[in-house]
């Protein structure tokens, strides 16, 4: 099993070229405005709220559960 | 759709690059010089990959229907040694008379040290005084911003002519100066951690195509030339024409490798007999 240092020596730049594409693309989502306005979709609440779960960084280690619940269907 | 490949270390790839290139599309690579992975100790082994990616190489890619051009220089990171950077830079001019060689290039910055500058400089000047196209690396990660204003600064006091460089590897926080100065810019598209081929759809909608160029990752590293064909299929698949993507990824390369004149590949235009199939065509 890898240390701190080495998970972040491993997957940083990994990690920063993937937090871009999304920025990317709710980038992209915003400009599209000018090619006609997307109804009210929860989807994209999904998105802000699991960034919201990233952003905290005193948190539970499983992240990727908590999130992939997140876009879950009701049980 | 013909496709040019403007930025491609063929000398780190296998033939079966050349193979699924030219079964993809592409017509024409330009190879620059660049970092061999490890610092070369003496200005002679430059000299015989200047003969390789000059003579050798485009031997290879013949057998593959691809025409092969190339750029010569002392790449950023070797250029930390001047001594050993001024001898190379003695022998280029040589090269310079070779068929296929287009000018100097990739040159610049790395870490934007003292001695880069000094190399980068005296590059452009020979670059300048033999009348050749001029490349520039910019750094990748967080030297990029930086590497770039200093890149503007250094071209600005030397008086070379924009619309004669290329200043490459251009991302969201840096596209925009170069652009403005009149610069011709390039975005390198890499599997993970670099610019992604949705990502430069995205500029290309943003910013429109002119004096942008487009290509693929291609070297010893994680890298994969096929990204540049990812573009291509991104690109259209959000609904642009197959004029628009030939202006791009073929048109493109050829005005600005064009003007030097050994460069003999000219922009194409697509015509069909009812307008409207252009639509539908396949990338």
């Amino acid at each position: 099993m890898l240390d701190q240092k080495q998970v972040l020596d491993r997957y940083y730049l990994e990690t920063r070229c993937q937090l871009v594409e999304i920025a990317a693309t709710l980038d992209r989502f915003d400009r599209a405005e000018s090619q006609g306005e997307a109804p009210q979709d929860p989807r994209l609440d999904q998105i802000y709220a699991s960034l919201e779960l990233l952003s905290r960084s005193r948190t539970s280690a499983d992240r990727s559960r908590r999130l992939l619940e997140m876009f879950s269907d009701p049980a | 759709m013909q496709i040019i490949q403007p930025h491609y270390h063929a000398i780190a790839r296998t033939a079966q690059d050349y193979e699924k290139m030219a079964m993809s599309g592409v017509v024409a690579v330009a190879e620059p010089a660049f970092w061999a992975g490890f610092d070369r100790a003496y200005p002679e082994t430059f000299i015989d990959y200047f003969r390789q990616i000059s003579e050798f190489e485009p031997t290879r890619a013949a057998e593959y229907g691809i025409r092969h051009f190339c750029w010569v220089g002392v790449n950023p990171k070797e250029a930390e040694n001047p001594p050993l950077s001024y001898e190379v830079l003695k022998h280029m001019p040589e090269f310079f008379k070779k068929p296929n060689v287009l000018g100097v290039g990739e040159i610049g910055f790395h870490k934007t040290t003292k001695n880069e500058e000094e190399i980068f400089e005296a590059q452009i000047e020979l670059a300048m005084k033999y009348d050749q196209l001029i490349l520039i690396h910019t750094p990748h990660l967080q030297d990029k911003i930086r590497g770039t204003k200093r890149t503007l600064e250094v071209l600005r006091h030397m008086n070379a002519p924009p619309e004669r460089v290329w200043i490459d590897h251009v991302e969201e926080h840096t596209i925009r100066e170069p652009l403005e100065q009149g610069y011709w810019v390039g975005f390198t598209l890499y599997p993970i951690t670099k610019c992604s081929p949705k990502r430069a759809a995205d500029m290309l909608e943003e910013y429109g195509h002119e004096r942008i160029l487009v290509n693929s990752s291609a070297d010893w590293g994680p890298s994969d030339p096929f990204t540049l064909q990812e573009c291509v299929l991104e690109y259209r698949r959000r609904g642009h024409s197959l004029q628009e993507a030939i202006e791009i990824f073929h048109n493109n390369p050829c005005r600005f490798l064009g003007q030097n004149p050994k460069w003999d590949i000219k922009p194409i235009k697509v015509e069909t007999q009812e307008a409207e199939s252009i639509e539908t065509s396949t990338v």
